[in-house]
């Protein structure tokens, strides 16, 4: 780590203010009231509230319900960053390899880029309609006796794969300046030391793209946390028994379908640790090992 | 050890830039052959495509008796040394030497004895745990060329390997370069467009002009009896004086300016008088009369540069003229001196043709 000395000017304050405002208007405000809230326990008309201590947290974290959640959510986020990171880099590997019509071929690559995750969810509706649906057919015609109404793998299946979808495009294009920021002829010097294409891969582009990759986990993880809501909520709706709900569509179910305020409160103060833990995890431990 | 040949290579690149044209070429083992050309004449397409990293268009290329056109780089046994380094960026001054062997096969004991022989002879031992980004230029540089010579390759092909280096230190790796590839009898095939580079590491040279090899032999050679125009500017430094001229059966005629001694040259073509700035001496008696504009002292020896009287370019302007005196011999800036020439040593050329009459 470098580190800049300045001097102390008012300047660069004056600078940050906007995003400090908005950081503070939009994360730390609703933040604090979302602990506040966590601690209070709120009539079924919402008249009045309670203050409770940590009730809601052993109310509703230690539960199955939410457990369950935390697991599908570990597996979930574990599928889509892995499924997605590996399709992306496939893809841009073989891409960058297109000489003949490669701006046609990036730019269809990227086009699912474009698409809202409800949207990418409501197409994925469609794809999967047991009346309608091709895939739903597909699926069913392979051998597979697939409904992801009532079978919890087979909703998993389909929120991954939509999700997944929706997430190669963004991780394409970010490997794909990544591969192009890799000199020509580092990888003209490896061809002539290494005859293997797949030895060359893993020893000499894998390590190089290592910083593109490391930030885009830290990217797909927090977009398999949160972004995903869009395409469980018109896809599955967290069912079959919310065994497809990830822990950020729990909170938004449990506080709004089930007004349940304060246990929602505290899950979602649950889940800002969660959060924060990961990324000191991933800045203090991963980082250390990629090359820059 | 290894012979390379080259049988009517040509290269057309997919945006249909034709690159190399038609070129033939015997190298011998153990030979250093320098390629030298103005930017992108095709000099490094043709070296490329000896280390498998362009694709042959047309023709064949050998090494020994193998054809080796679809020979994959890393089976050609050949090492090349680029013009950035291109070491790799995440791995030691050792895990980059020691990467080829690796992939090689080669045991590990093997490696690392090769590895300290080269680090030794390049000394750059004491840097073996370094990764590339903390080192200066020179010892990159150096380590680009233990990572080629460690593989004990067949052929060695150098990239304009010195020109990211400053001057000095270009020149003391042109001559450990020389001395290193004496010492190990490689084959060597070396690109530049520096001129003192090219005479200085050559056996043989090649000027390559718009893709054609435009005269091969040694520096000295071409030097002495450039075949060509064009040859006869790009050897040489400071460049030939050229003199546009025409012969009217008796002189050769620039303006009001007469020079004689000349014959059997075409009458009324349009010719090029070369005379090499070494090859001019000062001489009250001499038909050449020079204005003097500038002296340039270099030390060892004085270039100075002024206009020829009477003679003019095609433009009209009056010409610039080179010379170089010994050290001592120092004209005065505005001095008008006489100058004559061996007539030996004078090259005339069709000016239609580029090529040498005389
Ligand atoms: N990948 C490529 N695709 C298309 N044309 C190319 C490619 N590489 C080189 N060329 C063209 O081929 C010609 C020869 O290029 P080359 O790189 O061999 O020149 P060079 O002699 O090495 O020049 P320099 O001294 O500047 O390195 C040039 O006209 C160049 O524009
Ligand atoms: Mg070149």
């Amino acid at each position: 780590m470098k580190r800049v000395q300045f001097s102390h000017s008012p300047i660069p304050y004056l600078f940050i203010a906007p995003q400090i405002i908005i950081i503070c208007i939009f994360f730390l405000w609703p933040a604090a009231q979302a602990i506040y809230q966590s601690f209070l326990l709120e009539d079924a008309f919402g008249l009045s509230s309670q203050f409770v201590w940590f009730k809601n947290y052993k109310d509703t974290i230690l539960t199955d319900a939410w457990l369950q959640s935390a697991g599908f959510t570990l597996v979930f986020s574990f599928l889509v960053t892995f499924l997605s990171l590996a399709l992306a880099m496939l893809l841009a590997v073989k891409a960058n390899e297109v000489i003949q019509g490669a701006r046609t071929y990036k730019t269809m690559l990227m086009w699912a880029y474009a698409i809202a995750p409800p949207v990418a969810g409501l197409m994925g509706n469609l794809m999967f309609n047991p009346l309608i649906g091709d895939l739903y057919y597909f699926l069913n015609a392979m051998g597979w006796d697939f409904n992801h109404k009532l079978d919890s793998f087979d909703a998993g299946f389909v929120v991954v794969l939509i999700a997944v979808w929706k997430q190669v495009s963004v991780n394409f294009i970010f490997f794909l300046s990544g591969l192009q920021g890799i000199p020509k002829s580092v990888i003209e010097a490896a061809t002539i030391d290494c005859k293997s294409n797949l030895r060359r891969f893993w020893t000499m582009t894998f390590p190089l793209l290592a910083p593109t990759t490391f930030f885009l986990v830290v990217i797909n993880i927090t977009y398999a946390f949160f972004e995903t809501f869009g395409i469980i909520d018109t896809t599955t709706g967290g069912a079959p028994g919310g065994s497809t709900s990830t822990l950020v569509y729990k909170v938004f179910t449990d506080g709004f379908r089930g007004n349940d305020l304060g246990g929602s409160s505290a899950q979602s103060v649950v889940l800002m640790l969660m959060v924060l833990a990961l990324t000191v995890i991933q800045f203090r431990f991963i980082e250390r090992k990629v090359h820059y | 050890m290894a012979e390379v040949k080259l049988t009517n290579v040509n290269k057309v690149y997919s945006n249909g830039a034709h690159a190399v044209r038609g070129v033939n070429m015997e190298i011998a083992d153990g030979e250093f052959i320098v390629f030298v050309g103005p930017s992108g004449c095709g000099k490094s397409t043709l070296l490329r495509m000896v280390a498998g990293l362009e694709t042959v268009t047309e023709g064949d290329l050998y090494i020994d008796e193998n054809r080796i056109n679809d020979v994959s780089p890393a089976e050609r046994n050949v090492a090349m040394v680029f013009q950035n380094y291109a070491l790799y960026p995440h791995m030691t001054v050792r895990g980059n030497m020691s990467y080829g062997l690796k992939n090689r096969g080669d045991s590990k004991e093997e490696i690392e004895q090769k590895v300290i022989a080269a680090a030794k002879t390049l000394h750059i031992e004491d840097f073996l745990d370094r990764q590339p980004n903390q080192l200066s230029g020179g010892q990159r540089q150096r380590v680009a060329m233990g990572r080629a010579i460690v593989r004990n390759p067949k052929v060695f092909l150098f990239d304009e390997p010195l020109s990211n280096l400053d001057a000095k230190l270009r020149v003391q790796m042109r001559i450990e370069i020389k001395k290193l590839q004496r010492k190990m009898g490689v084959t060597s095939i070396y690109v530049t467009h520096d001129q003192t580079e090219a005479m200085t590491l050559a056996d043989r040279l090649a000027v390559i002009n718009n893709g054609q090899i435009e005269q091969m032999g040694k520096p000295i050679e071409l030097y002495k009896d450039p075949k060509t125009l064009f040859v006869a500017s790009f050897i040489g430094s400071p460049q030939v004086n050229l003199i546009s001229v025409r012969y009217d059966g008796k002189f050769l005629k620039s303006g009001s300016l007469e020079i004689d001694g000349f014959e059997g040259l075409p009458i009324a073509e349009e010719l090029v008088l070369g005379l090499r700035p070494e090859h001019l001496r000062i001489d009250d008696q001499g038909k050449l009369a020079m204005k003097i504009d500038l002296v340039e002292q270099h030390g060892a020896d004085n270039l100075v540069y002024g206009s020829l009287e009477g003679a003019k370019n095609e433009d009209g302007d009056d010409l610039e003229l080179c010379l170089r005196l010994n050290q001592g011999q120092e004209p005065s800036i505005g001095e008008t001196i006489n100058l004559s020439y061996d007539h030996s040593n004078a090259l005339v050329f069709s000016k239609e043709t580029g090529k040498r009459l005389i």
